[in-house]
């Protein structure tokens, strides 16, 4: 019995004398509505409202330093479209993305089998590993800048072992590959986390059965391990893309989107465009644009969770 | 498991744990070490001189002391009121019917799906409008009632659907309310929740750097994350160990906090609200 057939059951008793208005079930909804009401304001003042006006300025060309603002219909999306940069974007964002979402699901799936090895000082290690998380975000970020510096500690460390490093913020290639290390440090002890705990939850006697039947470390793993922790790795991998295409701190300090355009993610580009060169319109466009990615890979990661999932807890 | 595996699982964490620990051990240590001597070579693990005047440095060259008090009451602010609403809703959404229900739901999930940089532009024109820019309004309202609010909603939801229905009959029958039965019940044993809420809610505040460098124009009124980058000089070139003074101040306090509870830090993570 649950406790609204409890209301209904007072409710039934009460119509026999005249009824009140405030039935239980009544006055259950009015409480309802109240206890919701300061997220449901929040949503429709600071999301909804928000969303329908970026999709309104987006069809606007409007220019702070100029001045303007007036109805333009498609113009901002053609431009979108015919933006010699966009290509080189979206390569960059898809790289960056791609990236650290391969690089930090699979470090943080090492970290949590290598901390559920029941060894001695697993708590120690996992603090450290954990520790980056709670640094503040442009303080970890103005460190790893200062350690990337040709000669910072980076360079000065392989020089001891008789490497020369390169100048790390100031190559294509290493200079993504950079902000990609400083940002996966920073976070994958969240998921770590999580995956250890997804694997302190695999019922020992499913590898202990498949021992039996022969099976090796890389086949319990592959056919026990992987699909009862899949849940968590949907999870995680939900909260890793979307938090990659949101990156714009470690951007805006480490490499302020350079060398040329290879670390100009399109939120740091949306940045650029509305905020520096103050063409709010276009601005808008790219917010247009990377609201569709963001919903698109949130759905399509929502769909594979019904197809590939093995177990719903 | 035999010695020699133990002993390269070991040598394996000690490497793995360098990139880890490493950056925080330089930031302490050179922030304390003479200019002349932070980009020395070979590295000095160990600084082998002292200087600590780079620490009144940083309180010289900005409002630190108002800079840090503004970042934490910020975040407190929004750490206490994102508990509050996301709490309410969440029961809400959980475990009172009413009619509408999953449509509003389904209204307020759409947060989920909006990372901030996609309305910071028409937020900065609400703002604007209501003369509210360069205050810390939007700061604290858009966290609490705002996307990043959302997730926190959704996380007590989740917790509060796993509640057994017994314990609300209960209550009705000690003759409390719905909004008694929340607040004397269900929210005692939701804090595991909301500790998870908390520490989430806590540190996306504390690191938030979008919103306040659009948001804020007045150095005093400015947040850590923010006035950490300002410590350049008049070339834009980063005072370096100025800027690693002021890193070690935001950063340290709170590694410290964390270590002495981090048993019940990140348990509390792992075993609660995002479980999915």
């Amino acid at each position: 019995m649950t406790a609204t057939d409890l209301g209904d059951r007072v409710a039934v008793r009460a119509a026999a004398r005249p009824r009140p208005f405030w039935t239980i079930p009544r006055r259950d909804a009015l409480v309802g509505y109240l206890m919701i009401s300061p997220q449901l304001a929040g949503s429709v003042l600071f999301v909804l409202l928000p969303l329908g006006l970026v999709v309104y300025y987006s069809l606007q060309e409007w220019n702070v330093l100029a001045g303007t603002f007036e109805y333009v219909g498609g113009a901002n999306y053609a431009k979108l479209l015919a933006d010699p940069n966009m290509g080189q974007v979206l390569a960059s964002t898809a790289l960056f993305s791609a990236g650290l979402v391969v690089l930090n699901l699979t470090l943080a799936l090492v970290l949590a089998i290598l901390l559920d090895q029941r060894l001695r000082g697993t708590t120690f290690f996992r603090t450290l590993f954990f520790s980056p998380v709670l640094v503040s975000l442009v303080a970890w970020t103005i460190v790893w800048q200062f350690l990337l510096q040709q000669d910072g500690g980076v360079n000065g460390l392989l020089g001891l072992a008789g490497v020369e490093g390169p100048n790390w913020l100031r190559g294509d290639t290493t200079a993504l590959l950079s902000v990609v290390v400083v940002q996966v440090v920073k976070n994958v002890g969240l998921n770590m986390v999580l995956f250890l705990a997804a694997l302190q939850g695999v019922p020992r006697q499913l590898h202990e059965a498949a021992q039996l039947d022969g099976a090796g470390a890389w086949t319990r793993f592959a056919r026990i391990t992987v699909p009862q922790i899949s849940p968590t790795i949907l999870l995680t991998s939900i909260i890793t893309v979307v938090g990659s295409l949101q990156v714009f701190a470690q951007i805006a300090v480490l490499t302020q989107g350079g060398p040329g355009l290879s670390t100009t993610v399109l939120v740091y580009y949306l940045y650029q465009q509305a905020f520096q060169f103050r063409h709010l319109g276009y601005g808008a466009t790219l917010s247009v644009l990377l609201f569709l990615i963001v919903a698109a890979l949130t759905l399509l990661q929502w769909w594979l969770r019904r197809k590939w999932v093995f177990h719903e807890s | 498991m035999s010695r020699r595996v133990k002993l390269a699982l070991y040598a394996l964490l000690c490497v793995l744990c360098v990139p880890f620990v490493f950056p925080t051990w330089w930031m302490v240590t050179s922030s304390v070490k003479p200019i002349s001597d932070i980009f020395a070579f070979p590295p000095a693990l160990i600084p082998s001189r002292f200087d600590f005047s780079t620490y009144s440095r940083v309180f010289e060259l900005q409002p630190f002391g108002q800079q840090y008090l503004n970042s934490l009451y910020i975040a407190a602010v929004v750490t206490a009121g994102t508990m509050a609403v996301a709490a309410m809703a969440g029961y809400a959404f959980a475990r009172i019917r009413f009619p509408g229900q999953n449509l509003l739901f389904l209204v307020v999930l759409v947060g989920l799906l909006i990372p901030s940089e996609v309305t910071i532009v028409p937020l900065f024109q609400l703002f604007h409008a209501a003369g509210l820019t360069d205050t810390h309004w939007p700061l604290i309202l858009v966290p609490i009632l705002g996307a990043p609010g959302v997730l926190a909603t959704f996380i007590m939801r989740q917790f509060f659907i796993t509640l057994p229905g017994e314990l609300e009959e209960a209550a009705r029958v000690d003759g409390l309310g719905r909004f008694g039965t929340f607040r004397k019940v269900a929210l005692p044993l939701a804090r595991p929740a909301l500790g998870a809420v908390a520490i989430f809610t806590f540190l996306h505040s504390w690191n938030l750097y979008l919103e306040p460098i659009v948001f804020l124009s007045t150095p005093s009124k400015f947040t850590l994350p923010q006035a950490l980058t300002q410590f350049v000089d008049a070339y834009g070139s980063p005072l370096w160990n100025v800027q690693l003074s002021a890193a070690t101040m935001t950063a340290l306090p709170i590694l410290v906090v964390f270590v002495l509870a981090q048993r019940q830090f990140i348990e509390g993570l792992a075993h609660t609200g995002l479980k999915g």
